[in-house]
């Protein structure tokens, strides 16, 4: 019927355009009086606003749509997507391995692209991982960590997200090294990236309810768990453990846990 | 009825580590019911203890339908049983407040202490029921027997994306070993609320933070249920 559809119409475009609204007010944070005074932050009253604006984005419409995704598409094949897209950066994870000088994680990164890919089926089934190769984690950001650069300030760079200056240089010769980029038609591709986009964030909604909750500030949260969590990667998982700085009058524990030599291969059956 | 917080209340009561302190406490233990009933000897290693408490809580929620489905209640009843009597949340609460602590009241950190764990119990006891179908691994547990001071590796693994690194820090007491510290894909949950909790410090002092934890309590309680 012409008048449903005529109907229909209008209300998409109202609600593209109240979405934008949105997104557009949330684009105006609350900037704490003593911003900018975090030495690994000389930027926060800039990257607040651009954390009020992806949050907005990621409120109105990242979010809906991966739960969408969550709700429309089975868990089995939501599995064989996700290991589709993470067996893609196995590339980007060897290639990095090698640039650290990290023969043993190299190739336990081309073992797992190949295994996974002839008998995990385009990497729909991660075999490797019961095969004992373990999944790395490799970028350039952390090559460029492991050389010895620093993180630099951090940065909320808009729609990806948190990162530091090191990390978002990384991004660049990393997307030549996505299997996707050399997708054609263009059309197709931003199809793949789109989907991969997706399918992170549907991973990461129980991760994100729990920050929500437990953070009294979200930005400070999120920006201290991420250099966080690129330290401990940067490491394997083994960082050297924080300074304690406790001022309770008791002396700050350190020795006994264990500590991994930095920047050598962890080979997978020890950690 | 003793409870999880008496024996909690009795454990800080034993900074003398008296050996009447320590008869006390186990007798209170023994007497507790079924609430502590299966706690385990102070003398479990730490591997041992991370690993049966993670099974036991995982059993317990698989096990229950209104745990499964998220009764939020449920879930902080359960945490509180079964987990909290490990995790040191005074030793907690002082390292994540800092600074601050030290001049800080005795009512303004038993509110610290009270509030900060309300919030860790509602919050990942939100969390809990989202994990049923992880499967949680150990790994290789490296330390000398004179350690004092340990971290154990975990890996939980869930169903769809990569396995998440969970790491326990432990200190031994003299109740035996205690959790002060989680660390989850090299997120330190201590050091986080640190920066944190000196940021609400510097902005309202301690007074502030207590303040806002509360005002988060609340807020939390208030949406009981809703994701």
């Amino acid at each position: 019927m012409p008048a449903r559809l005529r109907l229909r119409a209008v209300h998409s475009r109202c609600s593209a355009a109240l979405m934008a609204l949105a997104i557009l007010l949330a684009g105006c944070a609350t900037v704490p009086p003593d911003a900018g005074h975090n030495p690994r932050d000389p930027f926060e009253r800039v990257n607040r606003h651009i954390d009020a604006f992806n949050d907005g984005f990621d409120r109105y419409f990242m979010k809906p749509v991966a739960k969408g995704y969550v709700y429309a598409v089975p868990p089995g094949i939501r599995l064989c997507i996700s290991s589709g897209f993470s067996n893609l950066g196995e590339v980007r994870n060897a290639v990095n391995d090698l640039l650290q000088f990290k023969p043993l994680g190299a190739a336990t990164d081309t073992g797992r692209l190949v295994v996974n890919s002839t008998m995990g089926v385009a990497g729909c089934f991660d075999i490797a991982t019961r095969m004992g190769l373990e999944q790395r984690n490799q970028d350039f950001g952390l090559t460029l960590a492991h050389w010895g650069a620093g993180t630099g300030p951090y940065i909320v760079i808009p729609f990806l997200g948190p990162s530091d200056v090191r990390d978002a240089i990384g991004k660049v010769p990393d997307s030549y090294l996505s299997p996707i980029a050399y997708v054609s038609p263009v059309k197709d591709r931003y199809i793949l990236y789109g989907v991969s986009f997706i399918d992170l964030r549907a991973l990461l909604l129980d991760a994100t309810s729990l920050v929500d909750q437990a953070a009294l500030d979200r930005y400070q949260f999120v920006r201290d768990a991420y250099f966080q969590r690129r330290l401990s990667q940067q490491y394997e998982g083994n960082p050297p453990p924080p300074a304690e700085d406790d001022d309770s009058g008791e002396s700050g524990p350190g020795g006994g846990a264990p500590k991994g030599p930095p920047g050598q291969p962890t080979p997978p059956d020890k950690r | 009825m003793a409870t999880v917080g008496t024996i909690h209340r009795t454990v800080r009561a034993c900074a003398g580590r008296s050996l009447v302190c320590l008869l006390f406490l186990s007798a209170l233990a023994c007497s507790a019911g079924s609430a502590v009933a299966a706690m385990l000897p102070a003398d479990t290693a730490p591997d041992a203890l991370v690993q049966t408490v993670s099974s036991q809580v995982l059993d317990d929620i698989r096990g229950d339908k209104a745990l499964r489905s998220g009764d939020i209640e449920k879930l902080q009843k359960l945490i509180d049983d079964k987990v909290a009597p490990y995790v040191d949340f005074e030793r907690m609460t002082r390292l994540a407040v800092g600074k601050g602590w030290r001049t800080a009241t005795a009512e303004q950190r038993d509110a610290l202490m009270r509030e900060f764990r309300t919030l860790l119990v509602r919050t990942y006891s939100g969390a809990l029921s989202h994990v049923t179908d992880h499967q949680v691994k150990m790994r290789p547990f490296h330390a000398q027997p004179a350690d004092t001071d340990v971290t154990v590796h975990t890996q939980v693994a869930p169903s769809a994306g990569d396995p998440i690194q969970l790491d326990y820090r432990l200190e031994k007491t003299d109740a035996g070993w205690k959790i002060y510290d989680l660390n989850i894909l090299g997120i330190s949950l201590v050091e986080n609320f640190k920066n944190s909790f000196a940021s609400q410090i510097n902005q309202g002092g301690v007074d502030g933070l207590i303040k806002s934890l509360t005002d988060r309590n609340r807020q939390l309680a208030a949406s009981n249920g809703k994701g």
